[in-house]
């Protein structure tokens, strides 16, 4: 009853092509954007900014990144962490060796260096195909975990091979309290999903599907494999280049290059498949899931009351998050994002039931 | 396994032995330093086909490409040393076995069952989160500690061959046993493959799913076979790893080091398996003896995967894997 699109009459091609169609859909995401600027930033506790929101966001950002590669492209990469790597370790170079450079200037350098690490490990994929190419690119990722943690000069020289973001600023503003950090994050995540967004429904984004669909057919409609594929690649690794430095700067504030490492690309992996592969909206949700999963399964024993070492919960934590992770795939292999359209799908007909 | 693949392996092969004979023939009494690297190697190598075997097997009767096989290793090498704390070596072997063998059942009834049709990246998915269970589940109910495996394999290295050569060659005892399991598991896994009725399914099965199943294959019957195969080879993969390393949760990590092994030597093949460990043994020995100095060291964690990669793209199915034909 509410939610249909009856008596919504498009009349030019503008309104039939615009972002979301649907008039329910614009009012629910306006409202949600003006929720989340205007009204999170002044209930949310500080534990919840340190602890969900930002995080949430800058790997939604990664997730997003890695779904234009496999959800749209169908390459699967496991190299993601060594590319959020390039991203962080690049903007603290430029954030340390060119004192003056605009903060999000910085961000957007680091988004450059990794896309090009991303194109140069994308090559590949020009010939090697399916889990080849997913094995072939954890050859990245330990590549560029051991370069980070053996050449002196990307650490600045630094001792014990950790290193600190310098202090954030936006022309002259300090960003210090966790509700600027998640303005600042959200306003970027924003404007990337918008691109986002806008890419995949593009030129560019049906290029990719074709390829994912089956390449050699996409070949022969005249798609270029070169372009379609190594496009993805740069998209993907800007994405997670410009995530890895959000991921550094905002959320760590000082790391290593463990904080990067091979277990980052399975996480990621995770929220892409469980969020819903090809689908924006199953890269946050996907992200909240495996955000929020750990903090909840790690409180659940203390708020029911059951002792249990520290060992033996995280062990169980193991545990519940595999199990979870198949039962989710045996429900809906097709992800959150589905779940959800399945949902829409049912309201438009609401209360019927054809 | 291709003709050029073949001639290949041989010709890499034969070069070698050449190395290794022509001290003799040409009369120098030293056993070349280089042929001592190697042969360390190849037996390290040896040790990697081990959880590659596993990897393989269960890709090519199913298709699903099997991450948890490390976790594997681990849960059947922890089981061990546990059950050995209470009951003798052959008891406790038995019923690891058995466990391992429950193992492969469950998983094909509560996961692939249920993922049957899925596109291979659910399917691998899905055994990721296999491998996060296996991981807390074992740890959970045998405990996290370190243990030392001990089923009686020699720990020192020794020099062989004195007579032939001054100074002889420094052989790693340890390494050379497994090496010997390693090569009879494989030969027992040609034998039941090739010769019994239930290898001749398996092969069905692995060439073509639905062809199997028309002529009245059970598709799930020969799943959990194959799962427990390679369960039985996790055991082996844990009791040589263990024994030589200890059993801890790194164990679970040594399914990173197969990779590159079955990308080598092509998914969908034993024999590659073997071939793809000994070159990346090798290579990766020769590469921290000679090349680690100067990249400053830790190179192993990635010197396998560019080596495999370089390979791919000249063969991007892998040395003896089946070629991909792509069809519109």
């Amino acid at each position: 009853m509410i939610y249909r699109e009856t008596g919504q009459f498009k009349t030019t091609y503008a309104s039939d092509q615009q972002l979301f169609p649907i008039l329910q859909d614009r009012v629910f995401v306006i409202a949600f954007l003006v929720f989340a600027f205007g009204v999170m930033p002044f209930i949310a506790s500080e534990y919840m900014f340190r602890a969900i929101l930002v995080p949430f966001l800058i790997l939604s950002l990664a997730a997003l990144g890695l779904n234009i590669l496999v959800g749209y492209c169908g390459q699967v990469s496991l190299g993601t962490g060594g590319f959020m790597a390039v991203g962080a370790y690049a903007a603290y170079n430029f954030a340390v060796r060119v004192p003056d450079l605009n903060l999000l200037v910085v961000f957007i350098l680091a988004g450059a260096c990794a896309t090009l690490v991303g194109v140069l490990f994308g090559v590949p994929s020009l010939r090697i195909k399916g889990f080849y190419l997913a094995v072939a690119t954890l050859a990245a990722q330990f590549f560029i975990d051991w370069l980070f943690a053996r050449v002196k000069w990307f650490t600045n020289d630094s001792s014990s091979g950790s290193v600190s973001a310098p202090p954030l600023a936006m022309f002259g503003h300090p960003i210090e309290s966790p509700a600027q950090k998640y303005l600042f994050v959200l306003a970027i995540v924003v404007v990337f999903a918008l691109i986002a967004r806008n890419l995949t429904r593009g030129a560019v984004g049906r290029a990719w599907m074709a390829t994912r669909d089956m390449d050699v057919a996409a070949e022969v409609i005249g798609i270029r494999p070169l372009t379609a594929k190594l496009s993805a690649f740069a998209v993907s690794s800007f994405f997670v280049g410009v995530s890895g430095a959000l991921w550094a700067f905002v959320y760590l504030g000082s790391w290593e290059p463990l904080a990067f490492d091979v277990n980052r690309s399975f996480q990621l992996l995770f929220m892409v498949i469980i969020g819903g592969l090809g689908s924006i909206l199953g890269s946050f949700l996907g992200a909240a899931f495996i955000v929020i999963l750990p903090l909840a399964l790690n409180q659940l024993p203390t708020k029911l009351g059951i002792g249990l070492s520290t060992a033996m919960i995280s062990h169980i934590e193991l545990m519940v998050f595999g199990s979870l992770i198949v039962f989710f795939l045996i429900v809906e292999p097709r992800g959150l994002a589905r779940l959800w359209a399945i949902a829409k799908e049912k309201l438009r007909l609401w209360p019927f039931p054809h | 396994m291709t003709a050029t693949a073949r001639n290949l392996t041989f010709a890499f092969f034969a070069l070698l032995v050449a190395g290794a004979v022509s001290p003799m023939v040409i009369g120098s009494a030293r056993f070349p330093q280089w042929l001592e690297v190697a042969l360390g190697g190849l037996l390290t190598g040896v040790l990697y086909s081990l959880v590659a075997l596993g990897l393989v097997l269960i890709f090519k009767a199913s298709g699903v490409f099997n991450f948890a096989q490390g976790a594997m290793v681990l849960f059947a090498a922890l089981t061990l040393v546990r059950l050995m704390e209470k009951m003798p070596l052959a008891v406790a072997l038995a019923a690891t076995l058995a466990i391992m063998f429950a193992l492969a059942w469950l998983i094909e009834r509560l996961v692939l069952r249920p993922l049957v049709n899925q596109e291979g990246i659910v399917l691998f998915m899905a055994t990721l989160g296999v491998a996060n269970f296996l991981d807390g589940f074992g740890q959970a109910v045998w405990g996290s500690q370190i243990y030392t495996l001990n089923v009686g394999m020699p720990k020192e290295p020794k020099i062989i061959l004195q007579g032939t050569f001054e100074g002889g060659v420094l052989v790693d005892m340890e390494d050379l046993v497994a090496a010997g399991i390693a090569a009879a598991l494989v030969a027992a896994l040609m034998l039941f493959f090739q010769k019994t009725a239930t290898g001749r399914a398996l092969r069905a099965v692995a060439d073509d799913h639905q062809a199997a199943q028309s002529v009245g294959i059970p598709l799930n019957r020969m799943w959990v076979i194959v799962w427990s195969v390679a369960g039985l080879v996790a055991l082996v993969a844990g009791v040589v790893w263990g024994s030589k390393l200890g059993v801890q949760f790194s164990l679970s990590q040594v399914a990173l080091k197969a990779l590159p092994v079955v990308m080598l030597g092509g998914f969908t093949s034993i024999p590659g398996a073997i071939v793809g460990g000994l070159i990346i043994g090798l290579g990766e020995k020769i590469s921290e003896v000679y090349l680690g100095p100067a990249f400053g060291g830790g190179i192993e964690n990635w010197f396998a995967y560019v080596l495999a990669l370089v390979f791919l793209l000249f063969r991007p199915e892998g040395l003896f894997g089946e070629k991909i034909i792509d069809r519109v």
